[in-house]
Formats: structure tokens, sequence, C-alpha cells
């Protein structure tokens, strides 16, 4: 089992009563309220913690990016990727992922990614994401292209890690007449891809396509094994049997001394008003074009009142129904078991802090996590046969499982 | 659709051009009168069009990929939409006519007027986006709900209500999202102008009003000082109490202009 560390990277400092009075705080939260001096202190101390993720035994750092709001100061995973690749010597460097559509050159993208995967040896995972509706909006991308740009962005990237140039590309949205970069991944064929996603149909399915593992982003276990059961079968369509290491899971997993302060802290996880992404009009979050037809109806509804959005219980249903789990390492390995059991993961994403958590708890958490937590974990992920991909061995795609003999396609 | 005022039925028609099928409402008699809609779509046959329709021929296409028009996938850019029209009235015969645009109708049809001087007798720009404003911006509708768009598109709520309906169905708020990401599709960015349109309008020598809602919170009136000035031989009329969607608001006055500029 592949465990990584994950943590938004929220901008605690900001003003949480601005936010109040603005009645958002994604897209267009003025960011006067930006507090450059505490940005540069927070990312010390996420430097900090990071190292520790690696000393204490976790697999893997997972990274991601948003714009334009407090609760995520990533707005470069590639970044922070870069930093890691220097700074730390055996983790993963998980990226769930670039948002590929807000790219204008994925050559360049590809360029950078090659550049981490070679500074690191060879610990690149390049996952790719849409990006959110108000990520479009904030970076003045068209949203009515999100999925062709995505699609062709990665059709591009690969192409450009795995076949030599020069060659020519002229696509419906990139153009790229001379593509020979002189930055190659040292992964072969390419670094693995992974998927994250909160369930989206047309996404799930791209990737059993493609035979990537998928990532249920912090998803109910019952919407979870719906994602399993369709990726299931369209991999069957394709011709592959999806195991564990096709399957990953982000899950919000805070460690403490107490139960009383785990609690506490993890109650952080629904910081910004009680939603963890910030306030947004729900008309920024799914602009027009962005999402299929069929959701039309849903989505204008949202938009003006007439139904209200899915969303999150409160803090002491998500804690009964371990959305979000908290405790003892004891308490956390026992709860981690239920859901390890009812969702067959070989990639684990653990969330450990965010909101207001101190950097000081957050180490803690970190440490009992490492120290306590994953050593239960990894036994219980043997005796449940969860392997991730490169136990197995898994082809990094199914372009590449195609290029193996056929004795190895599984 | 979803007009709630009684309006008069006009007759609708499916034409085809370049392999798409083209809805319009048809209307009157007399000459070519060709009104171009804004970007959130024709709501029916509106009074305006009527009171027109008294003296022209008025024709109201719904643009490619609006109302009950095919979705052209390939079409990127306004330009393509006004060559698109202007094939499907080369293909209608129509020789000479007027050009009515409201708002981004105004763009398209300034757009059209450029490519064929000759067909086009007398052009009416009305609130028309297409330039970059030099003062102001141009609204950002993706930062609003659609029904909340629409309003700050009416200097009285009353006359939104009127049109629309004190709470409009959930159909027509699916049409303005349609309408909104065709929108995104052809004029994402620069958003609802051109960059180069300004320089080809001192070369249209077609006798244009211009005509801006005196309370206009969509389209900063600084564009229409701006095709005034590109424009060798135009005059700009404000048109009090007044919005963005003047024709929804005005039509008794903005009939009687248009009447009096191209219905001598």
């Amino acid at each position: 089992m592949h465990l990584a560390y994950f943590t938004e990277q929220p901008m605690s400092a900001y003003p949480e009563e601005e936010g109040r009075k603005a009645g958002h705080t994604a897209l267009m939260f003025s960011n006067r309220f930006y507090d450059r001096d505490a940005a540069s202190q927070l990312y010390q101390d996420r430097i900090t913690e990071y190292k520790l993720v690696e000393e204490v035994g976790f697999d893997g750092i997972m990274l991601n990016e948003h714009h334009n709001a407090p609760f995520c100061m990533q707005s470069k995973c590639n970044i922070f990727a870069s930093i890691l690749a220097a700074i730390t010597e055996r983790v993963k460097i998980v990226l769930l992922g670039n948002p590929l559509p807000l790219t204008e050159n994925p050559v360049r993208l590809a360029e950078e990614l090659a550049m981490i995967d070679l500074v690191s040896q060879g610990r690149l995972v390049s996952g790719f994401v849409r990006g959110g509706g108000t990520e479009q909006l904030a970076i003045g991308v068209n949203p009515a292209y999100n999925r062709e740009r995505f699609e062709e962005a990665h059709d591009l990237i690969i192409k450009t890690w795995t076949e030599p140039g020069p060659w020519r590309w002229e696509g419906t949205h990139y153009q790229n007449r001379v593509v020979n970069p002189w930055a190659l991944p040292l992964q072969r064929p390419h670094p693995r891809v992974w998927i994250p996603g909160i369930a989206s149909r047309e996404t799930v399915v791209w990737a059993a396509r493609h035979r990537y593992p998928y990532v249920c982003l912090n998803t109910s276990v019952e919407d979870t094994l719906r994602v399993w059961k369709l990726y299931a079968q369209i991999a069957e369509e394709v011709g592959f049997q999806p195991g564990p290491e096709h399957r990953g899971y982000l899950l919000r997993v805070h460690c403490a001394d107490t139960e009383e302060k785990a609690l506490a802290n993890a109650r952080q996880f629904t910081w910004m008003q009680g939603e963890f992404t910030g306030l947004a009009h729900p008309v920024w979050s799914a602009p027009a074009g962005y999402n299929p037809a069929k959701q039309r109806q849903v989505l204008v509804e949202i938009a003006h009142g007439r139904r209200v959005a899915r969303r999150d219980v409160g803090f002491e249903q998500q804690i009964e129904n371990l959305r979000i789990i908290a405790g003892t390492p004891d308490r956390v390995v026992e709860q981690l078991r239920v859901i390890m059991e009812a969702t067959r993961p070989g990639i684990f994403m653990i969330w450990g802090n965010d909101g207001f958590v101190t950097h000081e708890d957050s180490m803690r958490c970190i440490e009992l996590l490492g120290r306590e937590v994953l050593p239960a974990v990894r036994e219980i992920a043997a005796e449940l046969d969860l392997k991730d991909p490169f136990e197995v061995g898994a082809p990094v795609s199914e372009a590449a499982a195609q290029q193996q003999p056929s004795a190895l396609r599984a | 659709m979803a007009v709630t005022e009684a309006l008069p039925e006009a007759p609708e028609q499916f034409v085809e051009v370049v392999g798409e099928k083209i809805h319009w409402l048809q209307s009157g008699s007399g000459d070519s009168l060709i009104v171009l809609h804004h970007e959130i779509g024709n709501p029916g046959w509106l009074p305006f069009y009527e009171q027109l329709a008294q003296r022209f021929t008025v024709t109201v296409p719904d643009f490619p990929g609006w109302g009950q028009s095919e979705r052209p996938l390939w079409m990127r850019s306004v330009r393509d939409l006004a060559v698109e029209l202007n094939l499907l009235f080369d293909q209608a015969g129509v020789e000479e006519t007027v050009l009515v645009g409201l708002g981004f109708g105004g763009w398209v049809a300034a757009e059209m007027a450029t490519m064929n001087q000759s067909r086009c007798k007398r052009l009416v720009l009305v609130g028309a986006t297409g330039v970059q404003p030099p003062e102001g911006e141009i609204l950002d509708q993706f930062l609003y709900a659609h029904m909340d768009y629409v309003k700050m598109g009416f200097h009285d709520n009353d006359n939104f209500r009127r049109v629309y309906g004190e709470e409009p169905a959930t159909e027509q708020l699916m049409d303005w999202d349609v309408h909104r990401e065709m929108t995104a599709r052809i004029a994402w960015k620069p958003y609802l102008f051109s960059q180069t349109l300004p320089y080809l309008l001192p070369g249209l020598t077609t006798p244009t009003l211009i005509v801006w809602g005196a309370d206009d919170r969509i389209v900063p009136r600084s564009c229409g000082e701006r095709y005034r000035d590109a424009l060798p031989n135009s005059r700009l009329e404000v048109i009090e109490g007044a919005g963005h969607f003047v024709e929804m608001e005005k039509p008794d006055e903005l009939s009687r202009l248009v009447l009096d500029f191209a219905g001598a």
C-alpha cells in the first residue's frame, strides 16, 4: 500500500471576519487580506513538516493547487514539487495534480514535470485534473473547452514524454510546430499518472480507459464504491481486471495524543465558515460549459437558489460516518481498518492537517501517524492484500500495457 | 420563450446554411430589416419587432448555437458568426437591408457591415459590444447568476418582470445558460470586444444610428462614443429610463428612432 501525506496548505492567517463580511472566501475575496509575512512563514512550516513526513516513514507527499482562495497556498504545485525533489530523498512526489486546461502550453508543462522527475531521481507521480470552475475564472481560461483542453493537453504531454522529437502538434487547442524538449522524464515510459476526482463520471471513465488509478477525494464510502463499480465496468471493456492498485482514496485523518485534542484539531477540516473550500457563488463553481449539458438544469437551479447543493453534513456526523477520522493512534487505526475493508484502496492519501492547526500540532500529528499509525496500517494492508501500483509493477497506462509482451498483460 | 406579456405570434422558419439548421422569426411587409439579438438570446417576437414590422419585413434569426439554431461546434469567433450570417442572407437573396444590432448583436452587425457594405443600407447599433470601452468595463456575466445578470440589464425591474415574469421558469434559466456557454465559446477573450474591429470601422460609410440606454450597466456608454467617433457617418442617441435592453424597456422610443432614421 502506498501511504502519502497531504495538506491543502491553508493560508490560515487570513482575517476570518473579513471573509464573513464579504460573504465569500473564493475567487473574489480580495487579496488585500493576504498576509505576506505570515505566508512566508507558513511556507517554512510546511517545508519542515514535509521533511518530517519523509523521516517518519510515509511513502509519498501529495501536492495540489488552487487559485484565488485562502484554503490553499499552492498556486502552482510544480513549485513545491521542485522543492521536494531537492529536500527529500525517498518519498514519491505525488501531484494530484496539474490542472491541464489552465495551461496554454502543455509542452512547457511536460518539460517542467520531466525536470522534477530527473531532479528527484524518478520519484514523480504526475496526476492531472481539470481544475475547479472557479479556477477557470481565476486564470481566465475558457470553461466551455475545459474537457477538450484536458484531454488534448494530456495526449500532447504523454506524446512529448514518449515519442522522440522533433515532431509537430497541430491540435484544436494547442499548436506546437517543433516539439523536441531536451528534458525527458527519468521514469520510462513515463511517470505514473493518477487521476484524482470527486466522482465526476466522465473523469472516472476517462481514467479507466487509460488504465490510470483513480483517487477518490474524500468521497463517502457509498460514492467511492459506486466509482469502483463504474471503473470496473470500463476496465472490463478495455480488457483488464482492476485491483487495489487502481484505487486511491483520500481521507481526512488527524492524530493527537488525546482524543480531545484530536477532535478539536479535526474540527479545522471544516474551517472557513463551515465549508472547507471557502464560500463561493455556485455560478463561479460551475461556469457555463464547464460541466456536461445533462447537469445544466441542476446547476442553474443551484445557482438561483432553487435547489440546495449537496453539502457535507455537520462535523459530528462526519466523525460519526468516518468521513473525518480523529483520535489517538489506536483509535485512528481501528477506524482506518473499517475504511480500508470497505473501500480496499491500494493508494491511501492521508489528509492530516488543515485550517488553524498549529505547526506544533501538525508536527505531532505527522509524528504519530508515521511512527504509530502507518506500521499498523501496513499490516492491515498486507492482511487485506492491498497492493499499490509500484508493488505489483502495474503498467503505467493502457498504452504501456499494450507495449508489453502479452504474457505480462493482466 | 417564457415571455409573459401577450405577444403577437410571428411565423417561424428553419433554413440551412453551411450545413447547419438556423431558426428565424419573420413578419411584416416592405423592405428588409434584420434584428440581431443580445447574447442572452431572443425572448420571442417583441413589441419592438412588431412596431418595425408595420413598415418593414422584419427577420430575427437565432444565432447559430442560440435559441433553436443548431450549435456550430467549429465556431470560434464573432467574426465567424458574422461570416455565417452574411452567407445566410446571401442565400436568402437579401440584397439590401437595414441591420439592427442589439448589444452583442450590435457587434455582430458591425462586423457584418464591414464585410458587406452594399447590403447594409442603414446600420443601427443599440448598446453594442464589440469595441473595448475607453472608460469602464463590459460587465462580466460569468460572475453573476443568469437572472441577476439579466436584471442588471434593465433600468426598471418592473420591465424585467413584464418580459420574463417574477420568477422565470427553469427552462428560461437553462436557455440563458446555453447562450452563456455559446458566448464563452466565441467571445471569451477578449470578453465581448474585438481588438481589430475599431481599425476597420472608419472604412464603413453606411449611415449609422447608435443608441444607448441612459442607465446601461452592462456596456458602458463610452463604447457608443467610440463607435460614433470611429464611424464617419454616425450619430449617438441616448434614451432615458432604459438600461442595456433598450428594446424591451423602451420599445416605442427605440422603434420611433429607428423608423425615423431608416423608414423614410
